[in-house]
């Protein structure tokens, strides 16, 4: 059981199904470095589920190979293949008829973990997820909000400290404060936990925020564009992926650079609304346009403003 | 208008010592109760309830085999139900009758006739529990890693039992009221005191067992909601939090 | 064991040499369960429907189909055999009994759970209460409607057959009485009340093809006595 996370590697892999003429993926090949975020997006009949489910098997490949660390995983038994596998997707497929502890347990007690180990994992679990394991342990899942369900749903697939995550579409289902608010909640959850994870969504503005890496499928299952999510909005490989991102990527770049990365004006009695450093370089943006000033204040841990960016090295950014 | 009783005609039978009320042939008379209670009304209770017993567990056992076959292949629910419904619609005592040459005056001919009845209800029900099952929950379930025994075990077959549950409720009522038939085939069950009531116009003993049948169907029916109330705790809560 | 199954052939020579005593029983029969079942409709089906369609109540529909149940034809036969005399009433009375049930149940379930919105959607329209359920409710439930009456009449067959013994005459009587027919006599009863039992249920089943609108033929519905969901049966005994 690795604790470690490990790389995946698609290698030349295709799906076809009987009857249909064109492949569901076809000959993808990608690397996905130990204990990133890899997203796989792109719009409906792109395969991104159906590559995904290969991973664990849920779906078989009918050519290549899917190694998780230097394994095929073809070589595993399926089943003890799938308990090393965090598995979580849209609608959470909670055990309505188990507690949130007991759901939690599931993996664990597959592989024979005692109970005392298994106890404190869910505790564990519960309060990494931000659900006080006091107040949730004994809970129905019917008596859950959504957004309180998806996170049972991760603890569960972390339970049993899986090497690779796969997630379908987590986060569909929820309403956009919600699943903004899981999308950061997941981010500093990797940055504890470090999984290897794949992420399919058909959102790109949620590819750009979550992923480290991204795959662009289009459909027919064939991979577009392969890239960390800057390069790929600073220069799309074709026309399908330059439409997919969106006419906007200009700015969506911007959301990927906070202000306090950026070289500080001296404060120099400059004017203009205070935003805090953590501001993404797009929100900043934003407030310029909406107060009417070319200059925001950038303010520091406590408060206080340490320096101004102005717009034209907001514009300077993009060209770079 | 013909018919035993009617060729019979009402007959006062001589009791002998037995008391007014009973020679009044009132519609109910303790004492007759309480004399009779140990040799005629309880064993006939008893082998009622062991026929009921042995019907219910048979019909479920193969009602149960059969659904677990039919969840997931088409082909067997459709002439599985089909023949069900075929037997479910001959009527009881021609159904016995229709037996006793293969099977003879026995239990065996009563048990075969109930058990036939038992399944159509109990292979509808369960079949239904099979398929509430949500397919998220079951992608879930595999996902992460349960074979296919285990996901039946810890995932589909609690999800069903609220359904199958009911089924049983309504197997085991239905059977109960279908068991009293069996006196005309064997003089075992609560049908057989009712027969012999009959016979004889006696009123308490037809209260009498009129009310046994019933209330032990009723009372079975209690046990069952207890019973399904305890083993599926998660169907009582309300949704939300 | 006696495995004589030599006597089916007698049964069916039976049935060849008697056909005028066998017709009279059927059509005594037919009359009984006929008359039971009209007047089961008459009290069964405006409570059920009127209890459906104003979604209250649901105790009345799940106390009569539990109860419904667990009634046998002898228990009730029985009972009435106390306060009347042998003959066609007791008998039809005790029929009566046994066939509201099903008939209730399924009309009240069959109403009650079509679709609040659809109603609603109807009321907006400007239906009168009237029309939504001669135009809406009773089309929409004419599914488990006729689940129950099939169930019904079969049982009412079958239960009239264990009825002769308290003189409702028909197929029964021949079936009871061995001593007078003989085991052929009483196989090849059997066998025609079976026959008479599907005949029924078939003759059913046109008329309910017939009077469902085409959108909802095909639709099986199950029979609410049979087929029970926990939710609807709810907690109540």
């Amino acid at each position: 059981m690795a604790d470690a996370a490990a790389r995946i590697v698609f290698d030349h892999v295709t799906k076809r199904y009987p009857g249909r003429a064109a492949p569901a993926v076809d000959d993808l090949t990608l690397e996905i470095p130990a204990g990133e975020i890899c997203i796989l997006v792109g719009p409906s009949g792109g395969g991104k589920t159906t590559a995904m489910k290969m991973v664990n098997r849920l779906v078989d490949m009918t050519e290549g190979d899917i190694r998780i660390g230097d394994e095929s995983v073809r070589d595993r038994d399926v089943t003890e293949l799938r308990r090393g596998i965090g598995y979580v997707i849209q609608q959470t497929g909670l055990f309505p008829h188990m507690t949130v502890a007991e759901n939690v347990a599931t993996v664990p007690r597959l592989l024979g973990w005692d109970k005392q180990r298994t106890e404190a994992r869910v505790d564990e679990l519960l309060d990494l997820v931000d659900l006080p394991a006091v107040d949730y342990r004994a809970r129905y899942a019917a008596q859950l909000s959504g957004g309180e369900r998806q996170r049972v749903g991760l603890a569960r697939a972390l339970a049993a400290d899986p090497s690779v995550m796969l997630m379908d579409e987590p986060f569909g289902a929820l309403d956009p404060i919600t699943r903004t608010r899981l999308q950061h909640e997941l981010l500093r959850i990797h940055r504890e936990v470090r999984k290897t994870v794949i992420f399919v969504t058909h959102d790109i503005d949620e590819a750009i925020l979550m992923g480290d890496r991204i795959a662009i499928l289009r459909p027919g299952g064939r991979l577009a564009q392969y890239d960390t999510p800057e390069a790929i909005l600073a220069g799309p490989a074709d026309d399908f992926v330059a439409d997919f991102v969106g006419a906007d990527r200009g700015l969506k770049r911007l959301s990927l650079t906070r202000l306090d990365e950026l070289p500080l004006e001296p404060l120099d009695g400059a004017r203009g609304p205070a935003l805090a450093g953590s501001t993404t370089l797009r929100d900043a943006l934003s407030t310029m346009l909406s107060e009417g000033s070319r200059t925001v204040l950038v303010l520091d841990g406590d408060g206080a403003p340490r320096g101004s960016v102005t717009l034209d090295a907001l514009a300077e950014r993009l060209v770079s | 208008m013909t018919g035993i009783l009617a060729a019979s005609g009402p007959v006062i039978p001589d009791f002998g010592e037995a008391s007014t009320c009973v020679q009044d042939n009132r519609l109910f008379c303790p004492d007759w109760v309480r004399d009779n209670w140990a040799p005629v009304l309880q064993p006939a209770l008893l082998q009622h309830v062991k026929l009921v017993v042995i019907a219910v567990a048979i019909g479920f056992v193969l009602a149960f085999a059969a659904a677990l076959l039919a969840r997931r292949s088409t082909w067997f629910e459709r002439p599985f139900d089909l023949f069900s419904a075929l037997v479910y619609t001959i009527p009881s005592l021609a159904l016995f009758q229709l037996l006793v040459p293969v099977t003879g005056l026995t239990v065996t001919t009563v048990e075969v006739a109930l058990v036939s009845y038992t399944l159509l209800i109990l292979f509808r029900n369960i079949l239904t529990g099979f398929r509430s099952v949500p397919a998220d929950v079951l992608e879930a379930a595999r996902g992460m890693g349960m074979g296919s025994f285990q996901v039946l075990r810890r995932v589909e077959i609690p999800l069903a039992l609220p359904a199958i549950m009911a089924g049983v409720r309504v197997a085991t009522v239905s059977t109960i009221a279908l068991a009293t038939v069996a006196a005309f085939v064997i003089p075992e069950g609560l049908g057989r005191p009712i027969f012999l009531a009959l016979r004889q116009f006696f009123n308490t003993e037809l209260i009498v067992t009129a009310i046994l049948a019933v209330g032990l169907a009723l009372v079975a029916d209690g046990l069952l909601v207890l019973a399904q109330r305890a083993l599926t705790p998660w169907t009582r809560i309300k949704a939300g939090s | 064991m006696i495995a004589d199954i030599s006597v089916f052939g007698d049964a069916l020579r039976f049935i060849q040499d008697n056909p005028g005593l066998l017709w009279d029983k059927v059509v005594e029969q037919l009359e009984l369960s006929a008359a039971a079942i009209g007047v089961g409709l008459l009290v069964a089906l405006p409570i059920g429907i009127g209890l459906g369609h104003l979604r209250r109540y649901s105790f009345v529909a799940i106390s009569v189909a539990n109860v419904g149940r667990a009634l046998p034809t002898l228990a009730v036969i029985a009972v009435g055999i106390v306060f009347l005399p042998v003959g066609f009433t007791v008998v039809l009375i005790a029929l009566v009994v046994l066939a509201v049930p099903p008939i209730l149940t399924n009309a009240y379930v069959g109403v009650s759970e079509i679709d609040a919105e659809t109603i609603e959607a109807a009321r907006g329209m400007g239906m009168t209460e009237r029309q939504i359920l001669q135009r809406v409710e009773l089309p929409l439930a004419s599914p488990l409607l006729f689940a129950g009456i099939r169930t019904a009449v079969v049982f009412v067959v079958a239960s009239a057959t264990i009825a002769a013994i308290a003189g409702g005459g028909g197929l029964g009587d021949v079936i009871v009485n061995q001593a007078s027919y003989g085991i052929e006599g009483v196989i090849g009863a059997s066998i025609l009340v079976c026959g008479l039992a599907f005949a029924c249920d078939g003759v059913v089943a046109i008329i309910q093809r017939l009077v469902t609108p085409k959108p909802l033929r095909g639709r099986h519905a199950e029979d609410a006595m049979l087929v029970a969901e926990p939710g609807r049966e709810g907690a109540a005994l």
